[in-house]
């Protein structure tokens, strides 16, 4: 059942990801001051909001493991938190690539690059944390504290445009009062989001797979051991 | 009231301990002036760029500071399996967590006056004007520092790596409040007036009550489970 998800939502994300591809690049023209770059959107902007969405899915699902002390819930705020940190990733070095292009350099110590970048570490501090704790429960516990701690900053990610003078583009979606592009131009984004959220879905199915194996080799290590 | 006196009990244990053994004033302390004596090598201290910078480098001073002094906090109780008994004490484990970030709190805010007096002396900065607008700043993101620190220590205090992995976690966790305060500080330092900095004071302020509120809730998990 659970393979037949995965593959499922891979078919659904790889049909959406073609589709969004050829439609960027081969029917929507040019943008008229950035030329062809600013199709790095369609990528920049989903990958911002699947990691967002999955930070916050991470301690709701954080909150889960601290009320019911149940181990999958910990697994799966893991595998959630690690899988958006890679779309954070993805976030950051389109952007980057963006801002080489049109502002001249890789990186601007504006007030929305910057708090992305402290998004980024805390959750790379999160991995480094489950890392140092050995005893699963106290790692589940310790884990679970920080993903709400960590999850402060994403409030100060998507205000920091409203509320200091941003290098970084105002929005320009409409459903965020933004409105800059045309609507052709902009549904790609929203087709590409629920490309990237199918495709998030997947690989968190696939890390909880690869944890679940891990600890049957591990019991059947232990009871190798006893034998 | 009675739980205020629990949190005032374990503050004053905590700031009786210290003063008694002078560990983590000790070194902070001299942790601070080290750092501050490099910033000499590192810029021209007679520059006009280093009064541009200001805030930051005592920032960066507290920063560093605060992670050697705040990395004690639990971490002294381990002796004798002190934590245990406290923990297994009528205390709410909550007023423990208070207890020891206000005790951390002042001996933090001791070591961060004289640092910024060392400072000024050495580095030329004058802030008699901005004096109460900048303590301000440092009354607030000390606590940022102080209530993220003391939470965390109680999150690695039984971890093997635990003095390397504190400042790991604390300092992403740090960095809205410390660039609220450094920002603010600078543009105090050099005359800028405090309007602008309205919006980095209310992160600040916002940082500080939410990361205080969380911890509070969470200390529970942490030390009880």
């Amino acid at each position: 059942m659970r393979n037949k998800a995965i593959v499922l939502l891979a078919l659904i994300s790889a049909t959406l990801l073609i589709y969004v591809l050829a439609r960027v690049f081969f029917v929507l023209p040019d943008e008229l001051n950035q030329g062809a770059i600013y199709r790095i959107i369609y990528f920049h902007v989903p990958g911002a909001i699947t990691g967002f969405t999955g930070f916050v899915t991470a301690m709701i699902a954080a909150g889960f493991y601290l009320a019911t002390g149940d181990l999958k819930y910990d697994r799966f705020s893991a595998a959630v938190t690690e899988v958006s940190l890679a779309f954070a990733s993805i976030n950051l070095v389109t952007g980057m690539v963006w801002a080489r292009i049109i502002w001249g350099v890789w990186w601007a110590w504006d007030m929305r690059l910057t708090t992305m970048l402290i998004c980024w570490l805390i959750y790379a501090g999160y991995l480094m944390l489950r890392r140092a704790v050995e005893e699963p429960t106290k790692r589940a516990k310790l884990s679970a504290v920080f993903s709400f701690f960590g999850c402060i900053d994403i409030g100060i990610v998507w205000k920091s445009i409203e509320w200091w003078n941003t290098q970084h583009p105002q929005p320009v979606l409409s459903i965020r009062d933004g409105g800059g592009m045309a609507p052709g131009m902009e549904a790609p984004i929203y087709i590409n989001l629920v490309a990237l959220l199918c495709l998030s879905a997947c690989m968190i199915m696939v890390r909880m797979r690869q944890e679940a194996m891990s600890n049957e080799i591990d019991s059947l290590r232990r009871t190798a051991h006893t034998i | 009231m009675l739980y205020l006196r629990q949190v005032f009990t374990i503050a004053a244990k905590d700031l009786r301990s210290e003063l008694r053994t002078k560990e983590a004033l000790n070194s902070s302390f001299a942790f601070s002036m080290v750092i501050l004596v490099l910033f000499s090598f590192a810029f021209d201290p007679s520059s006009e760029q280093l009064h541009e910078i200001s805030g930051g480098l005592l920032w960066l001073v507290y920063s560093f500071a605060s992670a050697l002094s705040l990395n004690r906090g639990f971490a002294r109780e381990l002796e004798n399996d002190c934590l245990d008994a406290l923990v297994a004490s009528p205390v709410p484990v909550s007023a423990l967590f208070l207890g020891k970030a206000v005790a951390n709190y002042a001996l933090l805010m001791a070591v961060e006056m004289v640092g910024f007096l060392v400072f000024g002396l050495l580095y030329d900065v004058q802030a008699a004007h901005y004096f109460w607008p900048v303590l301000l700043v440092i009354a607030l993101g000390t606590w940022a520092m102080v209530v993220v620190g003391t939470m965390f220590s109680a999150v690695t205090v039984n971890l093997r790596m635990r003095e390397m992995m504190l400042p790991i976690i604390i300092y992403p966790l740090l960095l809205p409040a410390l660039m609220a305060a450094m920002t603010t500080t600078t543009d105090l330092l050099n005359g800028a007036p405090f309007g602008p900095n309205l919006i980095f004071l209310r992160v600040l302020a916002a940082v500080d009550l939410i990361y205080t509120l969380l911890s509070m809730i969470f200390i529970e998990f942490v030390l009880v489970g």
